[in-house]
């Protein structure tokens, strides 16, 4: 199982003028995960998949995506 | 910092004096997908993209500026003893009446460069992404070159710079699979 979102953290100088940030983001989509699209995926009614922007839950990315989003 | 070794990273040797050959090879020098625009592209990503891909781009966008060099080299060769009157049955004439002999950062067209053919989204799987089209086109490139070339001392050079950018692309590749990989993961509730 993948997460859309991976944490790094970040170098931290001695001498950093800000309060450092010591975990930051980026975003991995499921595209990035699933190369060709294999045949007969799951898929959405129509009505949710409008509201998602796909037909397939597989490729579906919410952002942002902090884990309290709707499926 | 940089170390600096006066050598070039691969021998430029250039057996015809053909300065349109220079014409050409001037895209990869000044040009969208040419080596200074790789070198600046990279290095300048470094900064905001995860810890574990930073020397990636620190050793790839070293080297872009060795093969700058070796660009730049293979230009001078063609061009120094040209006349006027051949740099104008060139294609060059335009090239002369501004520059002389001069290199300069622009592309096979005379467009000169410009940083927006360079990006830095921010985002890590975009930059990468990038790198790896840039690599793609550059690679293309020299086939073009190569294809209309025939001095196979300078072939030699430009097979080598080829094969440079399929080990760049495959890099970039990989950085992307250690960015795809679920270590340092943080639940946050």
């Amino acid at each position: 199982m993948f997460t859309q979102v991976k944490y790094w953290n970040p170098y931290i100088g001695p001498f950093d003028p800000c309060p450092p940030m010591r975990v930051k983001s980026y975003q991995t989509p499921p595209n990035l995960y699933i190369g060709f699209q294999p045949p007969n995926m799951e898929q959405y009614s129509p009505r949710q998949a409008l509201h998602c922007g796909t037909l397939w839950p597989a490729f579906y990315s919410p952002y942002p995506s902090d884990g309290r989003e709707e499926e | 910092m940089w170390n600096y070794e006066k050598k070039l990273q691969y021998p430029v040797r250039v057996s015809t004096c053909n300065p349109r050959l220079a014409k050409f090879l001037i895209e990869q020098y000044g040009g969208a997908d040419g080596e200074l625009a790789a070198a600046l592209r990279y290095l300048n990503q470094r900064y905001s993209i995860p810890d574990k891909v930073i020397g990636l781009l620190t050793d790839i966008g070293t080297e872009e500026f060795a093969h700058l060099e070796m660009i730049a080299t293979m230009v001078y060769k063609l061009t120094k003893d040209a006349t006027p009157e051949q740099m104008k049955e060139a294609g060059l004439g335009a090239h002369y009446a501004t520059h002389d002999k001069a290199l300069f950062y622009h592309n096979a067209a005379g467009v000169p460069w410009t940083a927006s053919y360079i990006q830095a989204k921010g985002d890590p799987i975009a930059d990468l992404y990038e790198d790896i089209a840039a690599e793609e086109k550059a690679r293309a490139t020299y086939q073009w070159i190569i294809n209309m070339s025939d001095d196979p001392d300078l072939n030699d050079g430009l097979k080598f710079l080829r094969e440079r950018e399929i080990i760049h692309s495959q890099r970039f590749r990989e950085a992307v699979e250690i960015l795809k990989e679920e270590r340092d993961k943080q639940i946050y509730f």
